[in-house]
């Protein structure tokens, strides 16, 4: 089978695995909802206000949902003793990282789309002009995410304290997306919008740098 | 006469960084608007050249334990992380102090500043997970991987950080013109390198042999376990 067939069926696997229960979703989507209404108490959400710190918090609940989010990526496998068959089923590991990446990343845009109009009617942001841009930073930054997530989720799953560990591991390492994405956001959310191309150019920096290196080290990831 | 030769080394190390001592406090110039407080630059900056030379060695350790698979690899890893996250934390206590009458503050959320910190802290990270996964052979592997994940970041987190904030001096060492050192200044900066890399050199080697030892020890005690 070839890498993109493996994935496609791994992809579908995933994805199925999701749909049946919708565990990650909807927690996800109550965690960001919840750190959103936290973050209001935090600063004086007025008009002016909402605009300079609105896409730093945004991104942070992202970051913060997306390190909860990721943990059962392998860790279901481990538990369910799925992973040597997994391993068996492709000829590529690769397939395996690729499937769960694309997934993760369509999980965390469904999330991130759901709560957009909740976080612009709540902190009044107007969103609807930009919105093709927006969803073009959302990507790139949700893709980022889940490529360096995906990975350390792996090496997560197979230590102790691992639902500690994995944030620790992974939001050191997502530094230079946030700065990135929110810059873009910052940028977007203006009184006058723009788009900041140099951060959309730095998140596909990211995003083929980590997956890259995923390609290179990924089957070590997976040595039983 | 093992023991003999490692005081002997240990001894010429720390004449070493008492040289560097001495070269900067009474052998360079005195700033002209810094003043004395300029010479902690001597500490800073060849503490960080040489974390960051540790940090290249751990990486380096990493790849080859990912592919070779030799435990001596690992060994020097984790000596390499362990140094250069102690002359990291030099480099982190230092600025602050030479910063806080300079500057005028002790903090800015600066490239050089954030990046330094962010490579800590990922380091940080790197032996905490090291003491989070039980069997060595897996151990070693995670962290090597991770520790390649982190190296190669450290220069995405700098690059980030530089283009939207900054504020650290313009590099005065391969930077722009109109910045640059007094040639005295140059040559004391390099021997406090100098002595730096030679306390790293000294502190990598005791740590790879405890780290060895404690590799053999697990060894044998895992085979006695099997009989």
């Amino acid at each position: 089978m070839s890498l993109l067939s493996s994935t496609t069926v791994l992809l579908g696997k995933e994805l199925r695995t999701e749909f049946r229960s919708r565990e990650l979703l909807t927690t996800t989507v109550v965690f960001i909802l919840m750190v959103i209404v936290l973050f209001s108490f935090t600063f004086d959400p007025t008009y002016s206000e909402s605009r300079r710190f609105g896409p730093g918090l945004l991104w942070l609940a992202f970051l913060f949902a997306a390190s909860l989010m990721l943990q059962p990526c392998f860790l279901r496998e481990q538990n369910n003793d799925t992973l040597s068959a997994l391993r068996l089923s492709v000829s590529d590991p690769f397939a395996i990282f690729l499937a769960k990446l694309v997934a993760n990343t369509l999980f965390l845009l469904f999330t991130e789309v759901l709560m957009l109009p909740v976080f612009a009617i709540l902190y009044n942001v107007p969103v609807l002009p930009v919105l093709g841009q927006l969803l073009l930073v959302f990507f790139l930054g949700s893709l980022g995410v889940s490529i360096a997530g995906t990975a350390l989720s792996a090496i997560s799953a197979q230590a102790r304290m691992r639902e500690l560990l994995l944030p620790l591991l992974l939001l050191p390492l997502l530094t230079p997306v946030l700065v990135a994405s929110t810059q873009v956001t910052v940028g977007l959310l203006d009184v006058s919008p723009f788009m900041e191309w140099k951060g959309l150019g730095f998140l596909v920096t990211f995003d083929v740098v980590f997956l890259t290196v995923l390609w290179l080290f990924g089957e070590y990831l997976l040595e039983e | 006469m093992h023991m003999k030769k490692q005081v002997l080394v240990a001894a010429i190390v720390f004449l070493l960084l008492g040289a560097a001592a001495y070269g900067a406090f009474f052998v360079a110039p005195t700033e002209r608007t810094m003043g004395p407080i300029q010479r902690i630059f001597y500490l800073h900056v060849a503490s960080a050249w040489t974390g960051l030379c540790a940090f290249f060695i751990c990486f380096i350790a990493n790849v080859l334990y990912v592919f070779r698979r030799q435990p001596q690899w690992d060994w020097l890893s984790i000596s390499a992380a362990e140094v250069g996250l102690v002359f990291t934390t030099v480099v982190l206590v230092s600025g602050p102090i030479w910063a806080h009458p300079v500057w005028g503050i002790w903090w800015t959320w600066d490239a050089r500043l954030t990046s330094t910190f962010i490579l800590w802290l990922l380091y940080a990270c790197f032996l905490l997970l090291r003491t989070l996964v039980e069997e060595p052979d897996r151990r070693a592997l995670f962290s090597a991987l991770f520790g390649i994940f982190a190296f190669l970041d450290v220069p995405l987190v700098f690059g980030s950080i530089r283009w939207w904030r900054t504020q650290h001096p313009q590099p005065v060492v391969m930077g722009g013109s109109g910045s640059g050192l007094d040639p005295t200044m140059w040559k004391v900066l390099f021997f406090s390198w100098f002595a730096m890399l030679a306390l790293m050199a000294l502190l990598m080697r005791a740590r790879y042999l405890m780290e060895a030892a404690r590799g053999e020890l697990e060894m044998v005690r895992h085979e006695a376990e099997a009989v």
